[in-house]
């Protein structure tokens, strides 16, 4: 009955695969088990995600300018997706529940946390880590001013930050020094370099 | 996180016939709530419905002047809109007293209003707590309750409704407009959240497949003159222990009409009425003022370890009360 009506849910289902082989692999996944009979099946638009493994979503996305697909299962953060499957490892995890930064990164230019966000909810998205903001070779501004700061300890939260004081910079919000660290409060730095952090973001907003 | 089906819906009519009435589905919009607590294993949706796709993006101003803001406004931008922060500063202000600046950029107007308790016991699943299992009890009321409810509380549960933004909203005419198959239907805020009773599970009046498109505020000339004071345990990113919300309409000393509504200490956004009719026809004055958060905090109930809030939210009234009437 529940693979029934997994079956309905999922009518996008791979075109190489058997009815017969879809469902093998459904309930050796157990998925079918996450769909009870109150799962209303019928008329359900599934036209935008396709499941290409059973439960599996797969989502165009642009991350740092290039295109890449993901075949993930629904419960995969941004934050996973990147440090897991695209093997972007500069975005970092501290809380895993949006009470750090650490994982901040930009979508459309907006900073935001990647825990808290399925990959899933990414089709069509842009999305800017650190990786993206910036090399060895051609720093961004807003490292150059960490690095002449020394606005890192350990470095940990470092990435969440500077692509957080770059979305803080684009919103165009915050200018006095209470202003700055109030819209910084969602990154936490453990080693405690806030004073040389304001200091970095102070002086790329002057534009010295 | 338990496993779940996961669509994407580009229109209010796929959201609604995608949900149906199914209980055992959710809509997810800025995640920052619904995901923390499906990784907690405490919200296990087997559908969740994407709809951030759906065209409830803008604020507009109504004919009549209300304004209407759409479901998935996300809070920084509702907090810097430019009509929102002239006429409503109390909203700005409590929206960016909110969270961070990330979880603003992603948190949507009715996710906000539908986000859960941070009772810890809550989150904690190894814990008793009436509000997640129906019937086990609540491990606060005898526990660690520092963070907990003085008002609005039942001997079932005693946690707060966190939002800050809900209160600015409690303190304005705010009217919410669901939509679901059977048709369209609006909810006047002060009916929205639901007091625990014996039934703390149950947070608000939504019912399964209700969709919420839109928040209503009714004009309210005085609102520009308004302030929302949060007192919380670091300067930032820190749920309130005690709020105050409030809009005066002061004419030559005397205070013709007032809205005060509180956070931190109710279970649910938290209206103080009675402080209201109080304050009407009273000078603006400290006399005025400390009268009106003694009545608002008449009915509080303190526990072993939140009791200070009683005193602590008198004196943020008294505070929002300060800044707006002078
Ligand atoms: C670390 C941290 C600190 C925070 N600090 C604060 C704070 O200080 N003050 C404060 O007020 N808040 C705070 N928050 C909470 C934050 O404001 C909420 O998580 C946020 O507002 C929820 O909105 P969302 O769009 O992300 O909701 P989601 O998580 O997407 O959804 C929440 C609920 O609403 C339902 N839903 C969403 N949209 C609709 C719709 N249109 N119709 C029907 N149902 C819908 C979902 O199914 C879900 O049940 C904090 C959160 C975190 C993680
Ligand atoms: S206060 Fe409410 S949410 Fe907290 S443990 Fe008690 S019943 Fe649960
Ligand atoms: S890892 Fe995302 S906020 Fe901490
Ligand atoms: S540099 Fe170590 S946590 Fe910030």
């Amino acid at each position: 009955m529940a693979i029934n009506e997994q079956e309905d849910l999922l009518v996008s289902k791979p075109s190489g695969s058997t009815r017969r082989e879809f469902l093998q692999q459904a309930s050796a996944l157990g998925t079918g088990l996450a769909i009870t009979s109150s799962a209303k099946a019928k008329g359900l638009p599934v036209n935008k995600i396709n499941f290409s493994t059973p439960g599996n979503v797969t989502v165009s996305l642009v991350v740092n300018g290039k295109n890449k697909t993901l075949d993930v299962d629904p419960r995969v953060t941004l934050l996973d997706a990147l440090r897991e499957n695209l093997q972007l490892m500069g975005t970092k995890k501290g809380c895993d529940r949006g009470q750090c930064g650490a994982c901040t990164v930009l979508v459309e230019g907006r900073r935001i946390n990647s825990c808290l966000h399925l990959a899933a909810m990414c089709e069509g998205a842009h999305v800017t880590t650190i990786e993206g903001i910036g090399g060895v070779d051609n720093l961004h501004p807003m490292q150059t001013a960490f690095l002449k700061h020394d606005a890192f300890q350990c470095g940990y939260c470092t990435p969440g930050q500077i692509c957080s004081a770059i979305g803080l910079l684009k919103e165009g919000h915050a200018t006095t020094d209470d202003e700055i660290r109030e819209s910084m409060s969602g990154n936490i730095c453990r080693c405690g370099a806030y004073q040389n952090i304001l200091d970095a973001i102070k002086e790329v907003h002057s534009g010295i | 996180m338990y496993p779940f089906i996961f669509t994407k819906v580009n229109d209010s009519a796929g959201a609604i016939s995608a949900v149906g009435t199914n209980p055992h589905a959710k809509f997810i919009s800025g995640g920052t709530n619904i995901l923390d607590l499906m990784k907690m294993n405490i919200e296990k949706p087997e559908l969740l419905i994407d709809i951030n796709n759906l065209d409830f993006k803008k604020i507009d101003v109504q004919s009549n002047g209300n304004i209407l803001i759409g479901a998935l406004v996300r809070n920084s931008d509702l907090a810097y809109n430019a009509t929102i922060s002239k006429h409503y500063p109390l909203l700005s202000q409590a929206l960016l007293a909110g969270a961070s600046a990330q979880l603003r950029n992603m948190a949507t107007t009715a996710g906000n209003l539908l986000q859960r308790t941070r009772c810890y016991y809550f989150y904690d699943t190894v814990m008793p707590c009436n509000k997640r299992e129906p019937g086990t009890g609540c491990s606060a009321l005898t526990g660690y309750n520092r963070m907990h409810a003085i008002l609005g509380i039942s001997d079932k549960c005693i946690a707060t409704h966190p939002s800050d933004m809900c209160v600015a909203l409690a303190a304005l005419d705010t009217i919410i407009h669901v939509q679901n198959a059977s048709g369209k239907r609006t909810i006047p805020f002060a009916d929205f959240h639901l007091l625990p009773g014996d039934t703390p599970h149950i947070d608000n009046v939504l019912q399964p497949g209700d969709l919420i498109t839109h928040v209503e505020i009714a004009a309210l000339p005085f609102a520009n003159n308004s302030t929302y004071v949060k007192v919380r345990d670091r300067a930032s990113y820190e749920f309130a222990l005690t709020s105050a919300a409030v809009a005066l309409d002061v004419s030559g000393g005397t205070i013709k009409a007032a809205r005060i509504a509180l956070g931190g200490v109710g279970t649910k956004p938290w209206r103080a009425t009675a402080a209201e009719q109080f304050v009407a026809g009273k000078p603006a004055n400290e006399e005025t003022y400390e009268a009106a958060a003694g009545l608002a905090l008449k009915d509080a109930k303190g526990y072993q370890y939140n009791a200070f809030k009683i005193e602590l939210a008198k004196r943020s009234i008294i505070s929002a009360l300060q800044n707006t009437g002078g």
